[in-house]
């Protein structure tokens, strides 16, 4: 049995690690306020450039469609867009993004196409870069940035249009996690290009209104494609930062709750050792006291 | 007869309200905008949005980037990258 010594410095040094975790938790909790109330603010922008892309959608004919929109005609190599946060605590959350990547790169490398990775944040890295050596084509840093805003979409966006202009690769799949609520987050794959075609709310639909277009409407989705998707990887982004937070508040409150069961059953074993020393002193004291 | 003119950007929706008339900068040439207009869509070059609240006052400017303009049964929906002031 350990030493009363020894179990007094354990329980201190549980002690210590749930304070750490009990801080850790609560400013996952702040943050996760303000992520949440940042990403509804990018709520009202994001469902306006929907309707007005699926409403342009119907309005195109297919063979004058941008690049962007009907894709390079293949379906031979694969990009991932893989989105993970830079700092972890936050239980399973990174791994559940990397997971859902890797089973779908695997999947599509088994239908004989070949896969690339392009990471935003750096806790994806090293899990990927072991399963696929040699893959990882790009990789957006985001260690100096404190919240997720719009000119990092614009820069990941442009960056993969320069690649998709230059014929790296023909379909890109992005990977986050999407945020339902505190306890529960999804890991998301979707494909962002070629862009998917919007799903048309029924109650948005065309007052069957005649619009006019200036210049017209190839020139306006020519323009708006790229501006769809730097909203949808902001989404992405926001979403991700929502979730991470939601998860860590989650796995820290989980981390304080064990450590504290953690104290409770050391400090009964150490006060069943103390209890123990003393009986024993005692018996010494009795017995040595009879023989006299 | 206000016209129901809103700005948004990603970031947040920066104004919903009603006003006399919008001053958009299209690419093909500035259009204003009252209410009853019909249906449009425009994709703004950057320059100056101007408001003007009631009949005769003196525009306020908004400057935005990247921007897109659509009028329809809901008014006037100005979407912009980024705006400044």
């Amino acid at each position: 049995m350990a030493s009363l010594k020894e179990l007094k410095g354990r329980i201190n040094s549980v002690k210590s690690t749930q304070k750490i975790t009990k801080a850790k938790q609560m400013v996952a909790a702040a943050k996760l306020r303000k992520a949440q109330a940042a990403a509804e603010a990018a709520r009202p922008y994001a469902s306006r450039l929907a309707k007005v892309m699926a409403s342009l959608w119907s309005k195109v004919s297919g063979d004058s469609a941008p690049l962007l929109l009907s894709g390079t005609g293949e379906d031979r190599r694969h990009l991932m867009v893989v989105a993970n946060s830079d700092k972890g605590l936050a239980g399973a959350f990174n791994s559940n993004i990397v997971r859902a990547a890797l089973s779908h790169a695997r999947r599509l490398e088994s239908e004989g196409k070949s896969v690339e990775f392009y990471l935003i944040g750096k806790k994806g890295r090293a899990p990927i870069k072991r399963a696929f050596p040699g893959q990882v084509k790009n990789e957006f840093d985001t260690t100096e940035v404190r919240e997720p805003g719009y000119g990092e979409a614009e820069r990941i966006a442009s960056e993969l249009i320069d690649m998709f202009n230059a014929g790296k690769f023909d379909v890109a799949h992005l990977y986050f996690s999407t945020f339902k609520s505190a306890l529960t987050q999804e890991p998301t794959g979707q494909q962002i290009i070629p862009v998917p075609t919007p799903e048309l709310d029924p109650s948005v639909r065309d007052s069957g209104a005649v619009v006019d277009y200036e210049p017209d409407e190839e020139a306006i989705l020519e323009e708006l494609l790229p501006r769809y998707l730097k909203t949808q990887i902001f989404g992405a982004l926001l979403e991700n930062n929502a979730s991470e937070q939601g998860a860590s508040m989650t796995a820290m409150d989980n981390a304080t709750r064990n450590a504290g069961d953690l104290i409770d059953d050391l400090t009964i074993q150490y006060n069943r050792s103390r209890q123990a020393a003393i009986t024993t002193e005692l018996i010494e004291i009795i017995a040595g006291a009879e023989a006299l | 007869m206000p016209l129901h003119f809103e700005l948004v950007t990603p970031a947040a929706l920066v104004r919903s309200e009603d006003v006399h008339m919008v001053i958009v900068p299209g690419v093909d040439g500035e259009f204003g905008v009252l209410e009853g207009h019909a249906p449009f869509m425009s994709t703004i070059r950057d320059g100056n949005v101007q408001i003007v609240r009631t009949p005769g006052a003196t525009p306020e400017n908004i400057a935005v980037r990247g921007g897109f303009a659509e009028v329809g049964d809901g008014g006037l929906n100005v979407l912009a990258e980024h705006v400044e002031g």
